[in-house]
């Protein structure tokens, strides 16, 4: 076993211990008297009906389906910062230095620079972002339809899933088809001035048919692949799928 | 009252799966309140957002199957149109006038007026609980349903009401229960009290 497996191993037993703690304590608020042998059979059956909601939600959603759009005067001032660090530890990338990365099942394993990215074709959105949360903000985005990105990129979009990963150290991943959807965008601008550091300078991607945590901010390497990619919340319990 | 074996099933299921979701739907609430409160951690399902959305999503498959049997079995037998039905302002009135001063009949055969009122009120709230709990889960997928509730946040506050409506009913139907226990057992048995 090399020492990046190692690494992988330990980071599933201490996610499953986290999760086990939470579900024990929840189980036993609601059972009483009931032992931690229990727990483990209601952890499992718990992630089991978080793949079928995975594929629930997947028969259920529609490319054509478009998420609603708002005008100008329904955008939320300010819109709020949301992250798994407070304020403080925003990350400050230096655009001039930063490059995109592309991993994976891709024609061309380049890495891309902000002005290229820049240059491409534009679109935007006013759309609304739901966080897992329950609260809801509406916001203007707008950048390179991700469709087109991975079309440049020779992407398989045969391949199960995109994968990101964030100069902040977070992870998402997200479907194909999700990925292809014409409202995903990877994002270069909030209100028409590149994206403020607080929202995710210099990329982030929109992802208005996804909850919140699945628009992973400050991206630096996108990767397509077969192989389930899972994320930093996902990891943790959050549903994977997790779309609007 | 003689409760029909489908009705005792599905009245337990329907106990056990709207415990899981209160309790964990009080933690997802507690993530970000919309009002100037928070439901006790304590009385919560979940321990943490994730955990408490992993209950509510697994019950909710549950609850809502439960539900929609119930509903067909209550509508193809007559049981919800001879046990639950009419609900008559008039009647409601007069049972509740008497309920009050404590001296409303349990006659063991058939439902009062309060009884029937609240039992039709409290499928109401399932189903509308169900229904807006679709339209927060699936705003773009299900949006006709979401813009049937006036968009996403609104049906937030439809899918709290609609948890008040249910909480509401299950504090006096189990203090009811207490009062006169010896309803509780034709609900396990079938048997006639």
């Amino acid at each position: 076993m090399n020492a990046a497996d190692h690494r992988r191993g330990l980071e599933r037993v201490s996610r499953r211990l986290l999760l086990r703690q939470t579900l024990s304590l929840g189980a036993l608020s609601l059972l009483t008297g009931c032992n931690l042998e229990d727990d483990d059979a209601v952890d499992r059956v718990l992630w089991a009906m978080s793949r079928w909601n995975d594929r629930v939600q997947a028969a259920l959603f529609s490319r054509a389906r478009m998420a609603p759009t708002y005008s100008e005067a329904d955008i939320t001032d300010p819109f709020p910062f949301n992250a798994y660090y407070p304020p403080e530890q925003i990350r400050h990338v230096d655009g001039n230095a930063w490059r995109l990365e592309v991993f994976g099942l891709v024609r061309e394993r380049r890495a891309w620079t902000l002005a290229e990215l820049a240059a491409l074709p534009q679109a935007s959105q006013i759309t609304r972002h739901i966080c897992i949360e329950g609260w809801s903000a509406i916001g203007k985005w707008g950048g390179v339809p991700f469709r087109d990105f991975l079309a440049r990129i020779g992407a398989d979009t045969s391949a199960r899933y995109v994968a990101f990963r964030c100069a902040d150290d977070y992870r998402s991943s997200i479907d194909m088809a999700t990925a292809l959807h014409k409202q995903t965008l990877l994002a270069l601008t909030f209100r028409d001035a590149p994206l403020p550091a607080a929202y995710g300078y210099p990329v982030k991607l929109r992802v208005p048919t996804k909850l919140g945590f699945k628009n992973p901010k400050h991206i630096v390497a996108v990767e397509v692949t077969n192989v389930y990619p899972g994320g930093f919340w996902e990891d943790y319990g959050y549903n994977w799928f997790s779309g609007s | 009252m003689q409760h029909p074996l489908a009705v005792r099933i599905t009245h337990w299921i329907n106990a056990v799966a709207m415990t899981v979701m209160i309790a964990s739907g009080w933690r997802i609430y507690n993530a970000s309140p919309l009002f100037d409160f928070v439901f006790p951690a304590w009385l919560t399902l979940g321990n943490w957002l994730g955990g408490a959305l992993a209950w509510h999503f697994a019950a909710m498959w549950l609850l809502a199957a439960n539900f929609v049997v119930y509903c067909a079995y209550g509508w193809a037998s007559g049981h919800i149109r001879r046990r639950l039905l009419p609900v008559q302002p008039r009647e409601i009135w007069h049972d509740a006038a008497l309920a009050l001063r404590f001296r409303l009949p349990h006659d063991g055969t058939q439902y009062n007026a309060v009884q029937r009122l609240l039992y039709v009120l409290v499928g109401c709230g399932i189903g509308l609980a169900i229904l807006s709990g679709l339209a927060i889960w699936k705003p773009v997928q299900l949006y006709p349903l979401s813009f049937v509730f006036g968009g996403y946040e609104l049906a937030r506050r439809v899918h709290f009401l609609a948890m008040a409506v249910i909480v509401g009913f299950i504090v006096l139907h189990l203090a009811l229960v207490a009062i006169v226990p010896r309803t509780l057992r034709p609900m396990i048995t079938g048997r006639t009290i």
